[in-house]
Order: C-alpha cells, then structure tokens, then sequence
C-alpha cells in the first residue's frame, strides 16, 4: 500500500512543480513589456549570450569539420563528394546547430542560471527584493529568461555558419572537394523556409525550456549548498533530455509527415 | 487611526506538519521598539515574514496600519511593503554592485529622482550608519558587522514606518553589537520609525526595548516592559533571561527514554 501513497505524492510533488513552474513562467513572460527592463536584459544577453559564443564557435568548427571528414569517407565511395556541402549544411541547420547549442547552452548558460538564482535566494536577496517591493520574477527572473530565450536561437545560427565553415575548411581546403559544388549545391539544396527557419523553430523552444528549467531549478531550490548543486545538476539533466526528446517531436512534426 | 502600526490576531502558522505558531497574538506599538524574543530555531524570522506577508498564516489575521496584510491584491502589498522594510540576519546585499549603489537600488527602483538627489540621500543614509566612507567598497570587502550596517543604511533609504531586525546582533563582536544597538535606538528616535527587533539576545535588546515579547514552544510565554519581564515570576521567562540548560524548556530534543533506544537498537 505504501508504494501506492508514495506515488501519489510523488506525483502531486511534480504537479505542483510544474504548477509553480508555470506560474514563474507567467510572471516572466508578463514582465517583459517594461521599458525599465530593457537594460537588464542587454545585461544578460552579455552574460548569457556573448560569453557563451567561444564555446560555440569552437564546438561548431571542429563538429563541421568532423562532419567533412566523415561524409568525404562515405560520399567519396559513391563518388558523390560534391554532396558533401548541402550535407554538411542541412544536418547542421536541421540538427545539430539547435540541438548541440541547446546542450552546450544548458551546461555553460543553464547551469551559471541555476546557480546564481539558487545562491540569491540562499543569501535571502530574492527576499530581500521581495520587501522592498521589488519583484524578483520582474527584476531577476524576466530579463534572464528574455535574454536566453533571444540569446540561443542566434548562437544556434552562428554555430550552423561556423560549423559549414569548418567543414569548408576539411573538405574543400584539405580533402580537395570542389569548391564552387559545395556552395552551390549547397544553395540548390537548402531550402529558406524548411530548413533554415525550422532550424530557428526549434533552437527558439529548446531555449525556452533550457532557461525555464534552469530558472525554476534556481527559483525552487533548496537553500543549502547540497540543495543548490542538486538544482544545478538537475537543470543540466533535465534541459538534456527535454532537448533530445523535443527534438524528435519536433522534427517528426517538422519533416516526418507529408 | 490607532498606535498600533502591526497587529498579529490569534495567528496560526505551520510548516509542512509541524505547527510553528499556535494562536498567537501580537501588537506593536507606533513609534517605539518592540523585541521579540526566543530561543532558536522557534521561526522568528517567520513571524517577520509573515508581517512582510512572504508567507500567509493558517489561520488569523496580521494588519498593518488596520489592513490585513494576507487580503490585499498583490499590487497593494507591494505599496504597503514600500513603508516596512526589514534587515535580513545575512544583510542580503547584492554581491554585484557596490555598497553605494545596493543603498540607491530602492531608490532608484522606486522614486523618479535624479542621481544628484540619490547621491546626496545615499550619502546622508551611510552616513548615519557610520559608512560614508565604505561607499565604493564591494559587500565582499566588508566584515559582518559593516555589511549589516549597510544593509541597514539601505532599508531605511525609503524612509520605512517600519523597520523589521532580523537577529541583527548574531554572530556580532562586543564593539559592533554596542553599535548595532546604538544604531537601531538611535534611528528608531531620530526617524521616528517603530521597529520590531527579533532576537535571543536578551541584555542587548532589554536595554532598548519599550516593550518585549517572549515566545517559545510556539507561544508567546510573557510580555511587557523590559522591566516587567525582568521581574517576571514565570518558571519560563526565568530560565530564558538567566540562559540556564534545563528548565521548562527541555535541554533534549523530545526523543523516547535513553532505555527504549538501546533496546530497540538491540533487536
């Protein structure tokens, strides 16, 4: 009987959970339209955004590069190197770009998120703020889930340009693919609207479950330090799966069904 | 209006299962300095949230100037909220900006004013808490008693009616607990504010209070005049002013007899 009660309450735990989650969410989103706010969120984008672009500069050269490499080995079998730009180009648009920065978003931005909420509200200044009669979900939460949410779809495009860079540089520059087939095939093959767009479609929903996770880890942990490391482990855990597993819905949504 | 500016009623509190607050009742007059007092860990920082309405009683009501603070639509309570302010035991500054500018954020978060008059305020604030110098300093480069000097300076930039003290004497040295305790009497007469101070320092706190509340096991056990409460003939009140181990209030945690441990922990 007893694992019957625990799953009641476990499962009302989690409810609840995502009932405060969402409430969050209701005050950060509401809270956007002030002008106050604007420079809070240019702030932030610095933090979250601009300090994360050395990672996904570099993650997105060497995945590019890989992927040249790798595709020329399969492609040149078939003799079909000439493919490999629009290769190159539509799985880093289509996948990768939006799910690696998703990841390398929740372990860099994400977890930086958690910790700093969690660390305010252990040291009481989200109280603090609270009687001064400033709004934490205003002040603190609104503008961090703003300037992720317009910060990661952007990286997402730099990493998917470096990335067709990269794999320029492997393929083209090294392996002696033709130059003027890989852009141009590339331009053939890409399409705006399916690929490109949808690619931003998609960094856009991983960036706002990264930064809602990440904020409510932060916002609901458990003021100790073992309360905010679990918090922090459990954004990056949580915005991982989440992003793998949306991810496939999305795309079979996206290109799965004609 | 009466004057009294914070009236607890019959106020029941609990925490997950356990009940912090039993029916209390309470009342802080206008303009003067009431302590409340206990041991730790009996949710006095709670009591000063529910007052700032962070958190919301069972039962019974918490007024501030005769409104109750739990029935007011949230814009509401954060206009009352911008006439109480309160000192948090850590101080809570914002570790990122400097000392100066964690005294200007209410201000600069509430008032339209110029940052010549912020200037001129902020400066007035530290000055009165004796760190005008400290200005340009990080909290980080602060000692404790400096950053819940601070702290202070910051709560009553906006000119509060009321000042909460978290435990403001905890973990002080003899020389900034004299300050501390100079600065709250001092403001409190100056200002014109009325503050709740909350803390088991009793000597401290006696010497400066009007008026005093003693709470344990979820209860108040005595209130008064400090000189009252001195002279208190309750076997409780004693033994918390006198700070001895054992007494109505039970050295050991409630736990089942020393023997039934053993013998459970044999089988």
């Amino acid at each position: 009987m007893n694992w019957l009660i625990n799953l009641g309450a476990s499962t009302l735990g989690k409810l609840s959970g995502l009932g405060n989650a969402s409430l969050m969410l209701w005050g950060g989103l509401v809270a956007f339209p002030r002008l106050k706010n604007i420079p809070l969120i240019i702030q932030q984008i610095y933090v979250v955004g601009v300090q994360s672009l050395l990672i996904i500069l570099v993650s997105g050269l060497f995945i590019g590069m890989v992927m040249a490499l790798q595709g020329y080995t399969i492609l040149v079998s078939y003799g079909a190197e000439g493919s490999l730009g629009p290769m190159v180009a539509l799985t880093l648009l289509r996948e990768l770009g939006p799910v690696v920065t998703g990841l390398l978003f929740a372990g860099r931005a994400g977890s930086a998120l958690t910790a700093e909420i969690g660390l305010m509200k252990a040291t009481e200044q989200l109280s603090s703020l609270e009687m001064m009669a400033v709004d934490p979900l205003r002040r603190i939460i609104a503008p961090r889930f703003w300037a992720g949410v317009i910060s990661m779809p952007m990286l997402a495009l730099i990493f998917s340009a470096v990335g067709i860079l990269g794999g320029h540089l492997v393929g083209v520059d090294w392996l002696g693919v033709d130059s003027g087939s890989y852009w141009s095939i590339m331009q053939a093959t890409v399409d705006w609207d399916k690929d490109v767009v949808n690619g931003v479609i998609k960094s856009f929903v991983f960036a706002l479950v990264v930064v809602w996770v990440a904020l409510y880890k932060g916002y609901s942990a458990i003021p100790t330090s073992e309360g905010i490391s679990k918090a922090t482990t459990e954004t990056v855990v949580f915005s991982s799966l989440a992003i793998l597993g949306l991810d496939f819905v999305l795309t079979a949504l996206m290109f799965g069904i004609n | 209006m009466s004057d009294i500016l914070v009236d607890i009623n019959k106020m029941h509190f609990e925490r997950g299962e356990r009940v912090i607050y039993d029916d209390i009742s309470l009342q802080v007059r206008k303009g003067g300095i009431t302590a409340v007092m206990g041991p730790s860990g009996i949710g006095k920082t709670t009591l000063l949230k529910l007052i700032g309405g962070q958190l919301t009683p069972e039962s019974g009501e918490v007024l501030f100037q005769d409104e109750n603070i739990h029935q007011m639509s949230r814009k509401r309570l954060y206009d009352v909220r911008r006439k109480m302010s309160m000192l948090f035991q850590s101080g809570a500054l914002f570790t990122n900006i400097s000392v100066f500018d964690n005294v200007a954020f209410p201000l600069r978060e509430h008032t339209g004013l110029s940052e010549e008059v912020i200037k001129t305020i902020v400066l007035l604030k530290l000055e009165a808490v004796g760190l005008r110098g400290a200005a340009q300093l990080m909290p980080s480069e602060l000692s404790g008693g400096m950053a819940r000097r601070a702290a202070l300076a910051r709560a009553i930039a906006l000119d509060p009616e009321l000042i909460m003290y978290d435990e403001p004497f905890a973990g002080q040295d003899p020389i900034s607990m004299g300050v501390l305790v100079k600065l709250i009497k001092e403001l409190n007469s100056a200002l014109g504010l009325t503050s709740i101070v909350v803390t088991h320092d009793v000597t401290e706190v006696l010497t400066i209070a009007d008026y005093a509340y003693i709470m344990a096991d979820k209860r108040i056990i005595g209130a008064g005049t400090p000189d009252e409460i001195r002279s208190s003939s309750s076997e409780l009140v004693q033994q918390f002013l006198r700070g001895n181990a054992d007494g109505p209030v039970p050295f050991h945690f409630p736990a089942p007899s020393l023997e039934t441990s053993f013998m459970g922990a044999n089988k």
